[in-house]
């Protein structure tokens, strides 16, 4: 089938996968020993879109993320050991600790970056783009964003002006299907908001997110589309948060049978069935052992490094003394 | 009287006041299912319905410009946003539209809205979630902003936020929400929008400060009355109006001002205080009015970093002993 991925490209991101959930549930387990700082947004059952959607991304196309970013970072290539430090505090961690886990970005990485204010990566991607075609250059933009990022006003003024100058930037809903705690059907009309991005004329596709190969196909296309200069793309990810909103969701508003529901269809279980048959088990054993013992290790090494210490850059002394 | 805890005294405020006038309504994001984020709205959908207690979608922009509007056209809107990091987002409803109607419509339309919203630093919420933006809402004229500390005041203030016939900002703290308080609930307990608030009373120092910074400013006046300095704390709790009499009492005693507030240095909020003080108080003052603040920076996110930024009781007991000389 047509922008299919190799069967490499399914066990990497079979692999990265497990490094997500592998990290989740490390930070998960830690929050509830009160060991880390600020409410941490877990994407554990969600891990196919974030992977999948980047699987075809250069280290220079773009990436904008969101608060719940930890799929988004590793499908990006960026190094499993800096998110976990920099989701400590560690002085190791790829903002040396000033960021955290909502705000990580890599720039060599093209991940640029983790963002908390809520629908902020959409203009974000979008002003990349722009600047992908002034420079003339083939580079492409993508941001991942929620269903409740959906309902805000830059979404929309995004959107326009992508379409209305063609802009190389592909716009990938992660439907998780809340925004905090309310569910999307109390946040807007419609069931699916892809039929948005086609009132502006964009392109759009539909997905089980839980699918990392119908992701990766229908987003595939997309960034084709936008490195040849045809303008933006939309694909709807329909999947599910597993997981409370952050380590700080005291819960009570999500239904547990609807969660059990959807834990059978767990993304890293579709994935691997879809291999089975090409590849031996005992390889895909392999596979995910060591992927459990890279998340082991960085998580080892995170919590063995130092905390920063405050530094003097041009940003710490006093404004008058900057200018 | 009840010991409450700070969220639980702005849910009681609420809960009054929505009984008391039905055009009292709130919205916002999460505040309705599940109670708010901080679970100030907690139970209050159940008790007043979905039409009064609305969950809303992402969009800071049009709420506030909703809450604009909604009070000018009969009903006592109570807009939460979660954070005041968004509170950009809601600035041009706040400085193009709810401050010139009144004036330029020549007192034909009135807006008694309220938003609520918490900032501020200290739970490792990085920098998008941890800021204090005091100075962006206070600097807008036809806006009132007040920052209660003490779940007294939390309640007494809403009530009153809600009752005015003009906007009120009201500023919450998130490190404030769980600490505990006498309320008096026998007593309607209003208080007056605009009336400074005196937390401990001194001679040889006046230290001025706001939200949870009141809190840090009593620590400061325990360790500086270790050294035998007598400072004042003065909660200003009305950000504005300001009680510029009771800044010019306080400084008329001590002859020595420090200004607290959790917000930038640079054109802050504490800048503004310590140019009042400078206009009213030139003569009684023995020497510059000192400023603790955040300095100029983004709030960082690891714990050594953050506690490296954000004011606390050592600077302010050292800016209070370094303006005693
Ligand atoms: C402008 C803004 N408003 C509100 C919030 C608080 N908030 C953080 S995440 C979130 C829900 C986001 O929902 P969605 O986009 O679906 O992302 P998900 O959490 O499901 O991944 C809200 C309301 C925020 N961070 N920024
Ligand atoms: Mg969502």
């Amino acid at each position: 089938m047509k922008n299919s991925p190799s069967l490499d490209d399914q066990v990497e991101m079979y692999r990265k996968m497990i490094l997500v959930r592998r990290l989740e549930e490390a930070f998960g387990a830690l929050s509830k020993e009160g060991k880390t700082r600020g409410p941490i947004h877990r994407c554990d059952g969600q891990e196919a879109v974030g992977v999948a959607a980047t699987a075809m991304l250069g280290a220079d196309d773009y990436l904008t993320s969101t608060h719940r970013g930890h799929a988004h970072y590793v499908g990006k290539g960026v190094d499993l050991h800096g998110i976990a430090a920099e989701i400590l505090g560690r002085s190791t961690g790829l903002c040396g600790g000033r960021a955290g886990h909502m705000l990580v970005a890599d720039v060599e990485k093209g991940m640029i970056g983790g963002n908390a204010i809520v629908g902020a990566g959409i203009p974000a991607a979008t002003g990349m783009a722009l600047s992908n075609q002034v420079l003339g250059n083939d580079r492409v933009a993508m941001t991942i964003f929620g269903d409740g990022a959906s309902q805000t006003g830059i979404w929309h003024e995004s959107l326009n002006m992508a379409a209305l100058w063609k802009l190389p930037v592909v716009y990938v809903l992660e439907h998780n299907e809340y925004g905090l705690t309310v569910h999307s059907s109390r946040q807007g009309p419609t069931e699916d908001l892809s039929t948005r991005a086609a009132a502006y004329g964009i392109p759009t596709a539909i997905v089980d997110g839980n699918d990392a190969i119908a992701v990766y196909r229908a987003v595939a296309e997309m960034v084709d589309r936008a490195r040849r200069g045809e303008g933006p793309g939309f694909v709807e990810c329909k999947t599910y948060r597993w997981e409370g909103f952050s380590t700080s969701d005291m819960g009570g508003y999500q239904d547990p049978e609807t969660i059990a529901e959807w834990k059978k269809r767990d993304p890293i279980e579709i994935a691997r069935a879809a291999l089975s048959g090409h590849i031996e088990d005992a390889k895909l054993d392999v596979v995910r052992t060591q992927a459990e013992e890279e998340v082991q290790a960085a998580m080892a090494r995170a919590l063995a490094d130092p905390l920063p210490e405050f530094e003097e850059c041009a940003y710490t002394r006093p404004y008058s003394e900057v200018l | 009287m009840a010991k409450l805890r700070y969220a639980e005294a702005l849910n009681t405020a609420l809960r009054e006041e929505m009984t008391r006038d039905p055009s009292v309504f709130l919205f916002g994001e999460d505040i309705g299912t599940y109670g708010g984020v901080f679970k100030v709205s907690k139970g209050l959908m159940e008790e007043f319905g979905e039409i009064r207690v609305r969950d809303t979608p992402i969009s800071e922009q049009a709420l506030t410009a909703m809450a604009v509007t909604a009070a000018m056209t009969g009903t006592r809107p109570v807009l939460e946003i979660m954070y005041a990091d968004f509170l950009p987002l809601s600035l041009d409803a706040l400085i193009n539209q709810a401050s010139i109607y009144e004036y330029i419509w020549k007192e034909q339309v009135q807006m008694p809205f309220v938003l609520r919203t918490q900032g501020g630093g200290g739970a490792g919420a990085g920098a998008q979630h941890s800021k204090a933006l005091d100075a962006l809402v206070a600097h807008i004229p036809g806006l009132q902003v007040v920052a209660p500390v003490t779940p007294s005041d939390a309640r007494g203030l809403l009530k009153a936020a809600i009752r005015d016939p003009r906007p009120v900002i009201f500023l919450e703290h998130k490190l404030l929400y769980n600490t505990r308080g006498e309320v008096d609930l026998e007593d309607e307990g209003l208080i007056e929008i605009g009336k400074a608030r005196t937390v401990t009373e001194g001679t040889d120092v006046s230290i001025f400060a706001t939200s949870k910074m009141v809190i840090e400013a009593e620590k400061a006046a325990t360790l500086l009355a270790a050294d035998g300095i007598s400072a004042e704390v003065i909660d200003l709790r009305s950000l504005r109006p300001l009680d510029a009499a009771a800044i010019q009492l306080s400084v008329a005693k001590t002859n020595h001002a420090v200004v607290v507030n959790e917000g930038w240095k640079f054109c802050g909020y504490a800048a503004e205080i310590s140019a009042t003080i400078m206009e009213l108080c030139f003569d009684d003052l023995d020497a510059p009015v000192a400023r603790v603040t955040l300095p100029d920076m983004p709030v960082p996110y690891s714990q050594p970093l953050e506690d490296a930024v954000l004011p606390n009781a050592e600077k302010i007991a050292a800016a209070a002993r370094a303006t005693l000389g």
